[in-house]
């Protein structure tokens, strides 16, 4: 064992960034890359268009990579694709610039403070065999259970459920959760109690006809551009649009109603938007009766929420609340869509149970022109969080404290049902769990919790607690910079396999090019290190589409059930809505091509769970409404911090900006976060536009540029949030969660502005994405 | 030759903002990663609103009428072309000329270039970049029995008076279908902030 790597005793902080932060900037980025060369050259033809997918948001838009030299040159729009047509906002446009860039990493990296940039190169196989030698070491000193694995909601679903495996058969550990914790898993708890079922309920395409979209905490324009054509064409055939948000985003300007709703009060306006129904029998009784469990203590409930008062918690004038209500419910048809506006709150649950019970109540399901779902924002939120990596969660959307769901995995994946670890923690706990020095060792892949994490203060100082840290990534990640060994992995066009984009459509991402140096696809790499573990037991994969093959037999059953999909399935039919079936659920018989299932809950259709009682997914096939309370958020306004802080995304930057903070062209957009304000709330600090100001909530400060504008709630400040270190948003967020989906509450907490001194210190050293 | 069916259309009241449309002009094969095109920003701190700039291409380009050194052409399909290099000497006639604000003068180039449809695609076939991956197809090129059906709220324009002068265009903007009356009288030269009813948060007590 290197000596580095001998644990100098008690109370040493090995994990500690090897060198300055500013030395490890330089040598690692983020840099950025430009078009130059090929890339620009009007003389230089691809040898090949490969056509994939954008590798970012959980729209997964169609595109065709131009691919010269074992290097992506540039891009051509895939029109075909029937998702986006070859539309593409710009992150996709300039997606194929995080390629041959300079900070990627090339070979497998240790953790070395006399080393350039605080690490030094060393061979893969070494960092391999490293990386195994300390979590033996842990595991034998601590137990299987001192080992924590973080996945990612934007890898493939075949890594997701390889890292799934690895976690609960190779190391044996509970402890494996994902980023999609910070992302749709309100949602998916919401859906699972309304429904018995995790996804969206309708294809985009069944928007265009429908006579009212009620959009619910998101900002579809930036966060889900591609979204917004669908709203648009669906407007030119005459439905009316209403926005609900703290701030008039690009889809609100021309929206027929705005909903300025207070930050956190979410659930109150849905209960008070469904008392203004109820009192004006605006309900679809006969579905109500038909096809649904508890709408009278949901009503009851509602009575609690007179007009009044709804307008006085929820901040909307009574006026708008009374026409959303008749705006929805009147309308022969409609669909209801939200996002992490109503989810990112410690009631989010309850949040999106509140717009799901609109939703019941006038029987929007299971035909065209209706539905609702979350719009995820993840690359594979969706299939990324039904087969594996999620700490609750077994293939085909399978429950690991369910026995007989554990017995069949356990077949799956020829172990002991005994031996399949149960439940373990939420992503951000698992942090707890390392402060309090019950895991000690973290293998990371595809998430950087150091930016994306809530107090994102504390996450640092546990990195630091931890005894070994291995990261898998391309680039040195803000967290990956706490790590004993890096492992260099794969870029989005350097593999195959499948993702589940935002309507339950499983969509093949293809390889485009080669890993670089000695970087590996993510796959092997954890192949790699369950072989140097000595229990290669099921990790003896040859390529994705074999990991696809088992992934359909374990989904097999399962809600998310996969077994019908096929790679050649996916191809010819440009996607495949799950559920699909190998065998009909029904009689068992197999089926030859089950065409799968765009639009759930359709009168008549069949389920494996309510087995033909009914369209839900539940033993009577009816779906629940839900008690959908208001509480007030954790660390809201008050006297010592009078202000809402919300955070949100622009849309050049994605997430924590590890791809994006190096893409020159999107950099150039939005250099850097600053803190919108409304010239009220600017004037009566003193503050103008782009002066320096200062943000503070209980947990830490934040200086930037105040961008003062009047499309945001005078009681409200927005910080986006994909920048590092001092410009981090997320180091005044609150780590509060949602007791049901253990969602942060980014989307509100109480904080002070005032005018800033002078320019912060890193003004004069940093370049804006660094 | 561009094919004659093949029309552009611009919606402003879609526009996002987004700056897929611009990014995706430094795509084109001939703009060498230079966007020919721009996007405006109203008045930021009143509104999100937001209109992609690009060429009308003018039936008669009062561009080109302006030039002294005659170096924008309009070719025979209607496609007004970005300066030519050997004859542009930069002067800004053109950005001061142009009643819709397109053509901008790179300083660095002493040139003034400008969109030209993304002539390279458009000239076989192809849509121009920034209309194909156009989030809010805001910017559409398709024929006119398309955007006929895929927008019955709206209606095509491609004629526009300012002050005397009365100018068609190869490329439309999309208006609301029948008659259009606004709400309140509108002062479209007052600051956006000052109209009535700007403010959507005026009932916000702080």
């Amino acid at each position: 064992m290197p000596a580095r790597l001998v644990r100098p005793g008690p109370g040493s902080f090995v994990a500690t960034i090897p060198v300055d932060d500013r030395a490890i900037t330089n040598r690692f980025g983020p840099h950025l890359s430009e078009m130059t060369a090929a890339r620009l050259s009007t003389s230089v033809e691809p040898e090949r268009l490969v056509k994939t997918h954008c590798c970012f948001c959980g729209q997964q838009c169609g595109i065709q990579l131009k691919v010269r030299d074992n290097e992506v040159i540039g891009f051509e729009p895939w029109e075909e694709f029937p998702f986006n047509r070859g539309m593409l906002c710009p992150k996709g446009v300039k997606r194929y610039l995080q390629g041959s860039h300079p900070d990627r990493l090339l070979t497998a990296l240790q953790r070395d403070p006399s080393a350039d940039g605080g690490f030094a190169p060393i061979a893969y196989a070494d960092g391999i065999a490293r990386a195994a030698a300390e979590i033996q070491r842990l595991q034998s000193a601590y137990g299987a259970g001192s080992i924590g694995v973080l996945g990612g909601a934007s890898l493939t679903t075949e890594k997701t459920y390889l890292l799934g495996k690895f976690a609960r058969v190779c190391l044996k550990t509970p402890f494996i959760d994902y980023n999609g914790r910070l992302c749709m898993v309100s949602a998916g708890a919401g859906n699972k109690k309304a429904f018995g079922i995790d996804r969206v309920t309708n294809p985009w395409a069944d928007m265009i006809g429908t006579d009212v979209i009620w959009v619910a905490g998101s900002n579809v324009a930036e966060c889900a551009p591609i979204t917004t054509n669908y709203l648009w064409q669906a407007r030119e055939h005459g439905a009316r649009i209403i926005i609900q948000d703290p701030r008039l985003t690009p889809v609100a300007r021309t929206c027929d109603l705005f909903l300025p709703v207070k930050p956190g009060r979410d659930a109150a306006l849905f209960a008070g938007v469904l008392q203004i129904m109820i009192e004006h029998r605006w309900l679809d009784q006969r579905f109500i009766d038909a096809h649904t469990a508890g709408f009278d203590a949901v009503a009851a409930y509602c009575r609690g929420w007179p007009i009044e008062k709804t307008a006085d918690v929820t901040g909307v004038p009574r006026r708008s609340i009374e026409q959303a209500a008749e705006m929805w419910a009147t309308a022969p048809t409609g669909f209801l869509l939200h996002a992490r506006g109503i989810e990112h709150h410690s009631n989010g649950v309850q949040n999106v149970l509140g717009s799901i019970n609109l939703v019941l109540a006038t029987g929007r399901l299971g035909r065209p022109h209706c539905g609702y779902g979350t719009i995820v924002g993840q690359a594979n939120g969706q299939g990324g969080r039904e087969h594996g990596q999620k700490c609750d969660q077994l293939p085909g959307l399978r429950d690991i404290s369910n026995p007989e769901h554990r017995r069949y995995i356990s077949g799956v994946w020829g172990i002991d049902e005994a031996a399949l670890p149960g439940p373990g923690v939420d992503a951000y706990e698992m942090f707890r769990k390392i402060d309090a020095g019950e895991i000690k060792g973290l293998i990371s892949i595809c998430f950087n919790p150091k930016v994306s994490l809530p107090d994102n203060n504390f996450v640092t100082r546990c990195l630091e607690k931890l005894e070994f840290y291995t990261a898998i990534d391309f680039f040195l990640n803000d967290t990956a910079r706490h790590a004993d060994i890096v492992l260099p992995g794969s870029l989005h066009e350097e593999d195959e396999g499948t993702v589940t984009q935002v309507e339950g459509r499983i969509i093949k991402v293809n390889k485009a090019v080669d890993c670089p140096g000695d970087a590996r696809q993510d796959w092997k790499i954890i192949q790699d290190l369950a072989c140097a573990l000595d229990r290669p037991h099921g990790f003896t994969f040859d390529e994705p589409r074999q990991i696809f093959e088992e992934l359909r037999i374990a989904s097999k059953g399962g809600v998310a059930d996969y077994s019908g999909v096929t790679y050649e399935k996916i191809e010819r039919e440009m996607g495949v809505f799950w559920p699909c079936y190998a065998n009909d659920p029904r009689t068992g018989e197999p089926i030859a091509d089950h065409p799968g299932t765009p639009r759930l809950f359709e009168p008549g259709s069949y389920n494996p769970i309510a087995r033909g009682s009914g369209p839900f997914y539940f033993p009577d096939g009816r779906a629940r409404f839900n008690l959908a309370d208001y509480r007030v958020p954790v660390d809201d306004v008050g006297e010592e911090y009078p202000i809402f802080l919300t955070t949100g995304r622009v849309v050049s930057q994605f997430l924590s900006g590890t791809q994006t903070r190096r893409i020159g062209p999107l950099v150039k957009q939005y250099p850097e976060p600053r803190i919108e304000m409304h010239p009220r709330l600017a004037a009566e600090l003193g503050i103008a536009d782009r002066d320096w100001a200062t943000a503070e909530t209980r947990r830490g400060t934040i200086t930037l540029r105040a961008m003062v504008v009047n499309t945001i709630r005078p009681d409200t400040i927005f910080i986006p949030y994909h920048w590092a270190g001092e410009k981090s948003a997320n180091q005044l967020t609150v780590a509060a969660q949602d007791p049901i989906s253990k969602i942060p509450q980014y989307k509100v907490c109480g904080c002070r502005v005032r005018k800033a001194d002078g320019p912060p210190a890193y003004d004069a050293v940093l370049e804006p994405q660094q | 030759m561009k094919p004659d069916h093949l029309r552009f259309f611009i919606d402003p009241s879609r526009c996002i903002g987004c700056q897929s449309c611009v990014q995706a002009c430094t795509e084109c094969d001939t703009h060498r990663g230079e966007s020919m095109i721009h996007l405006e920003f109203i008045d930021r701190a009143a509104s999100v609103q937001t209109v992609p700039v690009v060429c009308m291409h003018c039936d008669q380009p009062t561009c080109a009428e302006v030039c002294p050194a005659d170096a924008i052409k309009r070719t025979a399909d209607g496609v007004v072309q970005s300066a030519r290099k050997p004859r542009c000497i930069a002067c800004g006639n053109c950005v001061v000329a142009c009643p819709f604000g397109v053509p901008e003068v790179h300083e660095e180039r002493k040139l003034m270039m400008k969109c030209d449809m993304c002539y390279d695609r458009t000239s076989i076939g192809k849509k121009p970049m920034c209309a194909t991956v156009c989030p809010s197809q805001a910017l559409y090129y398709g024929t006119a029995e398309e955007i006929d059906r895929l927008r019955p709220m709206s209606t095509p324009s491609n004629r526009f008076q300012f002050g005397n002068q009365v100018i068609t265009t190869r490329v439309f903007v999309m208006w609301p279908r029948g008659p259009v009356t606004l709400a309140v009288p509108l002062d479209i030269t007052a600051p956006l902030a000052d109209r009535a009813g700007a403010d959507p948060f005026a009932h916000v007590e702080l």
